[in-house]
């Protein structure tokens, strides 16, 4: 175990030790270890990077670095600059995991049922991967979730840039409990009043955050974005349906042009992400 | 009283150390508590040994399959393996089992559920003994899983005992009898996990006599000892079971299939041998909460007095029988519940499948019919236009009834009081006096609960289970008292887990010969038999015989000072380590009595005896029984479908309460294990495979699940044939309470609830 102090020399660390893996807060990672499925034959600590532990502010954006933990960005300072990722760090576990997990953590784990990623599709994030050498490339945060560009060997995920949108922002998250449980489902929604657009992202559903980006674009036109953000309230109900059809589709008609109707599970599935999706739209516009 | 005298009276009590509660009726404290808190209480977990070696268990990855062949060559040439073992290498019996020898300690031909034992390894690292295990070749053939229990009459035997374990056909009263009105239904209950928070763990000790000494967890030390000494092929004497602290036990707590194997390496390699258990291989390798199917048919008349009860009860045990026989015979006999009931035709089953296997958890048979037969009780409710808790009341049970299989009840039933206790409780309030942002709504606090879609509901349920074991068995316990020095101490076999036993000793030790240090010492085998601690059994049989044991060492103490002063020992008496007489002529301390003596009795308790059920389900099979009434209150978000247990208000009946804090720790344990088996606590299998072996995927209730639980009324009528009078408290609101939350999400949703826990599709009002 290695414990560097600044991002150039974890990439050199693990550039000299190739089959070592880098490790932050260790809510995933060491329970795979502890389970037997992982024997890593040296870590990196990333718990000592100081540069990576806060944010800063950057043209109109904040560069979030990987490190900072969901405690930290649950609180109330944070929440003020981007609510929903605030709000998905709140719910991302009981306190000891978020105390210990953090932001890039969840990135790199890209489990289906990671808080922070619908939040971080719907803010259109950008990953800032640092390389050997001091390299710095950008990776869109939805291109790494669907696999269209993965992070090589070495690399290691630096800064998360999001936009400050200035406006509402919601996280929901439905679980099986009243205790901290896992999503299954989730619905985050940004407002973004210069563009005059709506962004949500569906999580826990599918393996990666899933956008309903027509569903986005119809509503977003129906928004008095002038007028105090007015909309009619049958509105918020049918955009709920748009997103859910959209991220659960109806199954192709067979040859004969019947429809087999959705399982019971997949039907309240459906139903769970719309009523979400409706919720989240309705608080964000109140 | 001037203000000074005031003030002068309180600084003494401040400076006096407060005097400790003693005796029975106390809240006195637990004598480990604070080391428990502290984490410096050592379970089997933190044992060590000189030279110690450490064991895996290979376990099947087919719930069925036959073995061709066991390959154990490469992990026996493994650096660092000191032993393998597999059912060649069993000495003595070949099976075990609760009650029914029916289980392989290895498979040997077939195996017949997911995580069954197939071999064990010692070596000098836990990670070799794991790889070792890893590396025993098994061929197998893999065969089609018996999953379904309605499948399991049909299919090819399981096993050479076949697959029906048990068949009660119970019948009671007048097949004819119809009422005015009818309603069915049909229920299932899923599988929970007894989940204890410390997984299991063992070391065995080998003995220079060539025995073996076995440091376990075990509730039943002594019949755990038989077991495996049974399968070493050893007398009893030369096994000897050191029960270490346990870590949370709501069920028979240890899985045979780890510790049996951990004796037979010690006595292979002549090490210590220790294993510590994945969480994994505990949910695979102890016993489950019979899954059960119900089917229900209710008569009543127009008043809805109930007429007569039609169930239909198919449990599914698993591979093995273990406690199926005892959970059927709770399931059938309490399938009416604390009603009373004229006519009933009650058909259970019990029956061998190729899922995990499932044995003794907490209320067992009870939980599962409470939960029909209150889903019945409402559906009649809704039938008639009754308020639900008005028609249970037309029902309830009392002192003098008859149960269907024909028992009278004797002891103390005051279900009517109960009911109306938890009814006349006021309501908790709506949160709607403080700020929406503080309401804890389903879904928790940063979830996605909105106000216009909760619904509350309202619910009732009645339950009720036997105590102490049933059918004949010998509930024998024996228990020694020694007095030395002015301190008492304990010798019990009885395990302390978690039931509060040893608090439990010490109060009656203090009441009896009223001696405040009292010492309750370690159990082991070498220890007379005290039996299985289950079933309010302790509190009961293993209290009883301390009790009669601290009588006797009263009688000892003063017989001779009675008989100097020519007066009957009843007219002494003992209080805070003095001897007085009545009249006060007599004044001594306990130890000028002793006068350097040790004074030693020993006694058992047995209670009365009872018998089988017979071939209609018929006979006198309880000691004694213990009721419940929960009134569950549930927010359900309507749309999604989740449901936060708001309050449960309870009252019970308890015959009489020894001590008030650790009873309401006992309630409040089984109130939220109730609300797991109502909401979330199920573990799931598919095709026999168990999925999610792991505390994410097997949600227990955490603080924010676990309603706000408010005992209303605790009935103390004492039970005359049970020591002190007092009931077992731990099982009846396990039993009650999902039956009271699934009422409520009924009231509250409209919609049929008829499986637990209830998922969240079946809570949800569909609009369109």
């Amino acid at each position: 175990m290695t414990l560097p102090a600044s991002l150039d020399e974890a990439v050199a660390a693990l550039a000299a030790m190739p089959a070592a893996v880098p490790v932050a807060g260790g809510t995933d990672l060491m329970a795979a270890v502890n389970s037997g499925q992982l024997r890593p034959a040296a870590l990196v600590g990333l718990g000592r990077i100081s540069e990576i532990r806060g944010w800063q502010y950057q043209d109109g954006h904040a560069l979030l670095g990987a490190g900072l933990t969901h405690a930290r960005m649950g609180r109330p300072d944070f929440a003020a600059l981007i609510p929903a990722l605030a709000a998905a760090a709140r719910a991302a576990g009981p306190p000891h995991i978020r105390n210990a997990g953090t932001l890039g953590g969840n990135i790199a784990s890209a489990a289906p049922t990671g808080d922070a990623l619908p939040v971080l599709a719907a803010l259109e994030a950008t990953l800032i991967v640092a390389g050997s050498g001091g390299a710095r490339r950008e990776i869109p945060v939805s291109h790494l979730l669907a696999g269209m560009e993965m992070l090589r060997a070495g690399e290691l995920i630096g800064y998360v840039r999001v936009p400050l949108l200035h406006a509402p922002q919601v996280f929901l998250k439905a679980t099986g409990r009243t205790g901290p449980g896992r999503a299954i489902a989730s619905v985050a929604l940004v407002l973004d009043p210069a563009r005059r657009g709506v962004r949500c992202a569906v999580g826990a559903i599918a393996p990666m955050p899933l956008r309903p980006l027509e569903a986005e674009q119809w509503v977003a036109q129906l928004i008095d974005w002038d007028n105090d953000r007015g909309i009619v309230p049958e509105a918020l109900a049918a955009f709920g349906q748009y997103v859910a059809a959209a991220c659960i589709p109806d199954p192709e008609p067979a040859e004969d042009g019947t429809v087999q109707p959705l399982p019971p599970a997949v039907l309240h599935l459906r139903r769970t992400v719309a009523a979400l999706a409706r919720r989240a739209l309705g608080r964000a516009l109140s | 009283m001037s203000n000074e005298a005031a003030t002068a009276t309180t600084e003494t009590a401040a400076l006096a150390p407060e005097p400790l509660p003693h005796g029975l009726g106390a809240s006195l404290p637990p004598a480990d508590a604070r080391a428990k808190t502290e984490g410096t209480f050592p379970y089997t977990a933190d044992l060590w040994a000189e030279g110690l070696l450490w064991a895996a268990v290979l376990r099947s990855p087919h719930p069925h399959a036959r073995i061709l062949s066991i390959d154990t060559s490469h992990a026996r040439e493994m650096p660092g393996v000191r032993a393998v073992v597999t059912h060649e290498d069993v000495p003595g019996s070949p099976l075990l089992g609760r009650g029914v020898a029916d289980r392989p300690v290895f498979a040997s031909e077939v195996v017949r559920h997911h995580g069954e034992p197939i071999a064990a390894v010692a070596a000098d690292h836990p990670d070799t003994a794991r790889m070792a295990a890893a590396a025993v070749i098994v061929e197998y053939e893999v065969l089609d899983p018996v999953t379904d229990p309605e499948q399991a009459f049909e299919a090819e035997p399981l096993h050479p005992d076949g697959n029906l374990i048990r068949h009660i056909p119970l019948s009671h009263g007048d097949p004819d009898a119809v009422g005015d009105i009818v309603v069915e239904g049909q229920y299932r209950i899923g599988r929970q996990d007894p989940a204890p928070i410390g997984a299991e763990a063992g070391l065995a000790v080998p003995r220079p006599d060539g025995g073996v000494e076995l440091y376990l967890a075990s509730t039943d030390p002594h019949t755990d000892r038989d077991r495996a000494a049974a399968v070493y092929g050893l007398e009893p004497e030369r096994v000897k079971i050191v029960v270490t602290g346990v870590p949370g036990a709501t069920a028979d707590r240890e899985d045979q299939g780890f510790q049996i194997p951990l004796g037979l390496l010690a006595l292979r390699t002549g090490c210590p041998v220790k294993l510590t258990v994945t969480r994994e291989e505990s949910f695979l390798g102890h016993v489950h909460r019979h899954p059960t199917l119900l089917r229900y048919r209710h008569h009543a008349d127009a008043e809805g007095n109930l007429v007569k009860v039609e169930a239909q009860i198919l449990l599914d045990a698993g591979a093995y029988a273990d406690t199926s026989s005892q959970a059927l015979a709770a399931a059938v006999s309490f399938a009416c519940g604390p009603y009373a009931v004229p006519n009933a035709f009650i058909e259970g089953w019990a029956v061998r499948t190729n899922n995990p296997p499932s044995g003794h958890v907490r209320g067992e048979g009870a939980m599962q019919v409470c939960a029909a037969y209150e889903a019945q009780m409402d559906k009649l409710a809704k039938k008639l236009g009754v308020e639900p808790a008005e028609l249970r009341a037309r029902n309830v049970m009392a002192t003098g009834d008859i149960l269907p299989t024909g028992q009278t009840v004797t002891c103390p039933a005051p279900v009517a009081e109960l009911l109306q206790a938890v009814r006349d409780h006021p309501l908790p309030p709506l949160p709607k006096d403080t700020p929406e942002e503080e309401w804890l709504l389903p879904g928790g606090l940063e979830g996605a609960g909105e106000p216009g879609a909760v619904r509350r509901g309202v619910g009732y349920g009645l339950g009720m289970v036997h105590m102490l074991g049933a059918e004949g068995t010998d509930e024998v316990s024996t228990a020694t008292v020694k007095v030395q020095d002015g301190v008492a101490t304990v010798l019990c076999a009885a395990v302390e887990t978690g039931q509060g036993f040893t608090t439990l000793a010490r109060q009656i030790v203090q009441e009896t010969l009223g001696i405040d240090e009292v010492y309750v010492a370690p159990v082991d085998t070498d220890q007379p038999p005290a039996g299985a601690g289950c079933r309010g059994r302790h509190t009961w049989v293993s209290g009883g015989a301390v009790e009669r044991a601290a009588k006797m060492v009263r009688a000892q103490l003063l017989q001779p000072l009675a008989h100097k002063f020519g007066m009957s020992t009843e007219l002494l008496q003992i209080t805070d380590g003095k001897i007085t007489s009545y009249d006060g002529v007599l004044s001594t301390t306990v130890t000028e009595a002793l006068d350097g003596k040790e004074l030693w009795a020993t006694a058992q308790c047995r209670p009365h005896p009872t018998e089988p059920l017979n071939e209609t389900g018929q006979g006198d099979a309880f000691v004694g029984l213990a009721f419940c009434a929960i009134r569950a209150v549930v927010d359900v978000d309507v749309e999604i479908g989740s449901v936060r247990v708001v309050e449960v208000a309870l009252a019970q009946d308890v015959g009489r309460v020894l001590n008030p804090a650790q009873l309401a720790a006992r309630v409040e344990a089984g109130v939220t294990q109730g609300v797991g088996i109502a909401l979330t606590e199920n573990l799931r299998t598919a095709r026999g495979m168990v999925r999610h072996p792991d505390l994410t995927g097997y949600s227990l209730p955490t603080a924010l699940d676990a309603p706000d639980i408010r005992i209303v009324k605790l009935v103390e009528e004492r039970d005359v044939v049970a020591p002190f009078g007092a009931k077992s408290v731990s099982a009846v609101p396990v039993v009650t309470s999902p039956a009271a939350i699934a009422s409520a999400v009924r009231a509250a949703t409209g919609r049929p609830v008829n499986r637990l826990p209830i998922r969240p599709q079946a809570a949800v009002v569909t609009t369109q």
